[in-house]
């Protein structure tokens, strides 16, 4: 019976570590080096207040991420709407605090960290949606009507993440689900339907968004309107970006964000930094890791033989490259600037953990990737 | 199975768009940081420099003004302020109850405390008060402890020493008003303080030097995180001028509280080495600023201690001007010295009586008495005689009507009457009793107390036409020229082209006036031999005195309105056998010439003199001159009166 459940061949936990891909730490860890790097020069040449706490995080969520490897793909697929509820609730319940007259509220504190559903929620979206998929046929897909539930599944998180507000995890949320509809092979015709309406309810949306969130927007199409007001941070960004020039002015060397010219450098701006004091090599150089990063996600994604974990490693690459990208074209003036951090670079202990949650269950895909799963969750066997 | 393979398929293939999207998408980004850092970076790095380096002006110290002997008049004092740093007070209310301990603030100021708190960022301090004396500095100091974000700042601001009695002269200095920014980029500066009127308005440029620059890095916020380099300004240059500060004192302290002016000039080269105007204001109060009482009181005061009488002050000379009357008469030969003419008390002109001051009249007058007592009808009869166009022209030989150039602002011209200027201005013929007012300083004829010194020392010298002036041409102190023997290098002054018998004669007349029984200020003449000064005193009427007044008898001064009164007028030089001070006293509504004016032209040419003997001897003791006791004596108020038309 263990069998049917967890089927396939079965591997020690000794087997199990040892298949963990581990250049694919190294180079993890390489990237989150540059971070306390760049944490250090952000705390003015100290490791506190930011890069200790930042390896600390790190060197812990590394461990997270090794035993989240090595928990069998199928128990992740048996679990994924449970542990989808779960986050949602907790986005019910700091929704509900928030309306308590507590403030705007992100983060549920259980003790020793704070949790913030909505970055566990970008996994936990992703876990039910791969297993929703995984269970349909090419023919299911098709059918309007099996479009329905998940439609759910991703609009009760992003209404409550846009109430919160948090416009870029909402964002994320979004374009990873699309990104998932897409390939679980909805037809192109019926997101080209919605996006016709997305557009046509624009200005309806408008509506919706908080007064600091149409600035914002309006900032960012034309940030020299107010140059000492909202457009100030876009603009410092690039200023300090192209001081920077091909070299950068060296590390520890940036003006724009040892002189505080730059806003919170340490979390959302510190490719600013980075990109001040290291110049183009540098930033090309962490793109590069990046990219590098990217690509061994596609790569385990394509090379799992369960549908699950085809579309779990995509999902979880999706939301990678969503962060890579938001943060670097917002900070490099190409987008509104709506708030997500560099992954394992940005000062901040929940976006990290997520990520390095996520980087374990593609390195779980990778581990039992000959594992086959049946549409019902079994175990296949040829 | 072959259902899912091809579900497989069509993942792969949608997964392939998809990362094709994401290539796309992060070449995007590689070539935006390319177009920054390498296309638009010299673009940016200048921005970046402009963000981080941030020029801060330094303000100059403000030139000195000495006077002749480098004694300073107007200087810079240390000026100790009290701040708050907002960001290092933890409770600004009750750092503000401590220090309401130690130097009261009342709501009013506490209200704008907390206002400007609020207003400038974190770390720019508020001033909470100007101006402290030691003592309070000392006290906040002690308890700086309980005084969190409480700091004492030192900084320059304007000092005048001696305030009210070198006000007229130095002027003073406040905050810069709009209409007065020039582009100098000093100033913009917060609390830069220019010269508002005086010497300090006049050189103003020459004070002010030139601001340094101080190139600093900041941050965001504009606070300075280290200097990067320094450019030291030029400091002001100092301005020496001809007052002698010790006369200057001496004579105001004279004045007392009478309202009037006096001006002391050297006959020879034109310095003027006291200048006085009263009633005075303290420019020191114009640096911190006036409150709105103290200015209006100021300006409604009915003496107008604003107001520069000494060159602003425009009075009819009377008798003081009939040197200027009888002159003309004698360069055109109208009249000859021994020519006399009868006063009976009073001359008819038309339907007009003119009265001489002196109710029986003077009897038989020649040139000599005339002057020396000050005869009305003499003079109406003179310059009846004369026509007013040759009066007009001798006087503006004299300095008169126009304005003589020195270096204060806000000097007037007076007024020369003459037919073309009564047809130009009223648009009316010249009629024969104006001429006659004008013979004895009436009528039209308006003049300052600085032209009236200018006659004074022009006649005094010999018919030289000196100019006044309170600067030297060089800029050093006569105690240089002395200590260096450099030569002086006046240029030499054109003569008034008068035959010198007359100017002998009028000289004689004015030394009549002071040291003859029968002159009119005969009490108030110097008797160190030597010294004795010659002069003439004037009293210019300012009412009019009905018929019937004048038959009842004439009012005395003091029982008329302040505002009716007499101005009481005195010119002289000194000493006599060869002038070098030559003075001119006016004393606003003083009653007579004679008995008040004269009596304080005595006592300013005897000092004038004891210090230029003081100073030949060696130099300023800086001790005010003790005048020998004989001439202390207040002469008693004698009723002598020249009286115009009734």
């Amino acid at each position: 019976m263990s069998d049917q459940i967890l089927g396939g061949p079965e591997q020690t936990i000794r087997q199990k570590l040892w298949q963990i891909h581990w250049f694919f730490v190294f180079i993890v860890m390489v990237t989150a080096s540059v971070g306390f790097a760049m944490l250090y020069s952000a705390g003015g040449g100290d490791v506190n207040p930011w890069a200790r706490p930042h390896a600390l995080r790190f060197g812990f969520g590394i461990l997270v991420m090794i035993c989240v490897a090595v928990i069998d793909t199928r128990l992740w697929l048996r679990y994924a709407y449970a542990i989808y509820f779960v986050v949602l609730l907790l986005l019910v319940a700091v929704d509900i605090s928030g309306n308590m007259g507590m403030g705007a509220r992100r983060w549920i504190n259980v003790g020793f960290i704070n949790l913030q559903p909505s970055e566990m929620m970008k996994i936990a979206m992703v876990l039910a949606l791969a297993r929703y998929f995984h269970g349909g046929s090419i023919e299911d897909v098709r059918r309007p009507t099996f479009l329905i539930s998940p439609l759910l599944i991703i609009a009760a998180p992003i209404v409550l993440v846009m109430r919160q507000p948090d416009l870029g995890t909402g964002l994320i949320l979004l374009i990873t689900a699309a990104g998932l509809f897409f390939m679980a092979g909805v037809s192109i015709w019926k997101f080209t339907l919605v996006g016709v309406f997305g557009l046509a309810a624009a200005p309806i949306a408008w509506q919706f968004l908080h007064e600091y969130q149409r600035k914002r927007v309006l900032t960012f199409l034309n940030p020299e309107n107010d140059p000492l007001g909202a457009g100030y941070h876009i603009i410092q960004s690039k200023i300090a970006f192209g001081s920077g020039g091909l070299s950068g002015r060296g590390f520890m060397q940036g003006t724009q964000g040892h002189l505080n010219f730059l806003p919170e450098m340490q979390t959302d701006f510190i490719f600013t930094m980075l990109s001040e004091e290291l110049g183009l090599i540098g930033g090309l150089a962490l793109l590069a890791l990046y990219v590098l990063l990217l690509v061994y996600g596609i790569a385990i994604s394509f090379r799992s033989r369960s549908h699950f974990g085809c579309l779990l490693g995509m999902g979880v690459t999706t939301t990678f490259f969503l962060y890579v990208f938001i943060n670097m074209a917002m900070v490099m003036g190409v987008i509104p600037i709506v708030g997500v951090p560099l992954p394992l670079i940005s000062y901040g202990g929940t976006a990290m953990l997520t990520l390095l949650f996520g980087f374990g269950l593609l390195m779980g895909i990778w581990v039992h990737r000959d594992v086959m799963i049946g549409r019902r969750g079994a175990a296949d066997d040829g | 199975m072959h259902r899912d393979s091809e579900r497989h398929k069509l993942f792969s293939r949608r997964a392939a768009l998809l990362i094709g999207g994401k290539a796309v998408l992060l070449s995007g980004l590689a070539a935006r940081m390319y177009y920054l850092q390498v296309i638009e970076a010299e673009r940016y790095r200048v921005l970046a420099e402009e963000n981080r380096i941030s020029l801060r002006l330094l303000a100059p110290p403000r030139g000195h003004i000495v006077d002749r002997f480098g004694v300073a008049m107007a200087d810079n004092q240390q000026n100790y302020r009290v701040l708050l740093n907002a960001e290092d007070a933890p409770d600004i209310e009750t750092t503000l109850d401590v220090l309401g301990r130690i130097i009261p603030i009342g709501p009013g100021e506490r209200r704008r405390i907390l206002r400007e708190v609020k207003l400038n960022r974190r770390f720019v301090p508020t001033t909470i008060r100007e101006n402290l004396d030691w003592q309070i500095v000392s006290k906040i100091e002690v308890n700086a402890p309980d005084l969190p974000g409480v700091n004492i700042d030192v900084g320059q601001s304007r000092h005048y020493p001696f305030g009210p009695e070198t006000a007229h002269v130095l002027g003073y200095v406040a905050a810069v008003s709009p209409k007065e920014v020039t582009g100098d980029p000093l100033l913009e500066l917060p609390g830069f303080r220019i010269g508002k009127t005086g010497i300090e308005k006049v050189y103003d440029l020459q004070l002010r030097g030139t601001g340094g620059s101080s190139q600093v890095e900041v941050n965001a916020f504009g606070r300075v995180i280290r200097e990067l380099s320094r450019q030291d300004g030029q400091a002001g240059e100092q301005v020496v001028l001809t007052i002698d500060l010790e006369l200057q004192k001496m004579v105001s302290k004279r004045f007392g509280d009478l309202s009037g002016a006096a001006v002391v000039m050297d006959t020879n080269n034109g310095d003027v080495l006291s200048l006085v105007s009263t009633p005075t204001y303290d420019p020191n109060a114009f640096n911190t600023g006036l409150s709105n009482e103290e200015w209006n009181q100021l300006t409604s005061d009915p003496k107008s201690p604003l107001t520069n009488k000494a060159l602003s002050g425009q009075f009819s000379p009377g008798s003081t001007f009939k040197m200027i009357v009888l002159l003309a008469a004698l360069d055109k030969g109208i009249i000859g010295p021994d020519n006399r003419i009868h006063c009976s008390g009073a001359m008819e002109l038309g339907d007009a009586t003119f009265h001489c001051w002196k109710k029986g009249g003077h009897g038989w007058m020649d040139a000599f008495n005339g002057i020396m007592q000050s005869c009305d009808v003499y003079f109406y009869e003179v310059a009846r005689r004369t026509g007013i166009d040759r009066i007009a022209a001798m006087a503006r030989r004299f300095g008169f009507g126009e304005v003589l150039g020195l270096d204060l602002p806000g000097e007037k011209p007076g007024l020369v009457p003459s037919r073309k200027w009564k047809k130009k201005a009223l648009n009316a013929p010249w009629q024969q009793g104006e001429t006659v007012l004008v013979g004895i300083g009436q009528g039209y004829l308006l003049t300052t107390p600085l032209q009236l010194a200018v006659m004074a020392a022009r006649l005094g010298n010999g018919g030289v036409k000196v100019t006044p002036r309170l600067t030297r041409p060089r800029a050093d102190s006569e105690l240089d020229s002395i200590t260096k023997g450099s030569p002086d290098q006046d240029p030499v002054p054109e003569s008034l082209g008068l035959l010198p018998a007359h100017l002998d004669l009028v000289r004689q007349a004015m030394t009549g006036v002071v040291n003859n029984p029968q002159g009119t200020a005969f009490k108030a003449r110097i008797k160190t031999k030597g010294q004795e000064m010659a002069g003439k005193t004037g009293t210019v009427q300012v009412r009019r005195i009905t018929k019937a007044e004048r038959e009842e008898g004439v009012r005395k001064n003091k029982d008329i309105p302040w505002r009716e009164r007499d101005h009481a007028m005195f010119v002289g030089f000194a000493p006599i056998d060869k002038p070098r001070y030559a003075v001119s006293v006016v004393i606003e509504h003083g009653g007579s010439g004679s008995s008040v004016a004269a009596p304080i032209a005595r006592d300013i040419l005897a000092e004038a003199q004891r210090r230029n003997s003081a100073k030949l001897g060696i130099l300023p003791d800086g001790e005010p001159g003790t005048v020998p006791e004989a001439q202390q004596q207040v002469s008693k108020p004698k009723t002598g009166k020249s009286r115009g038309k009734g």
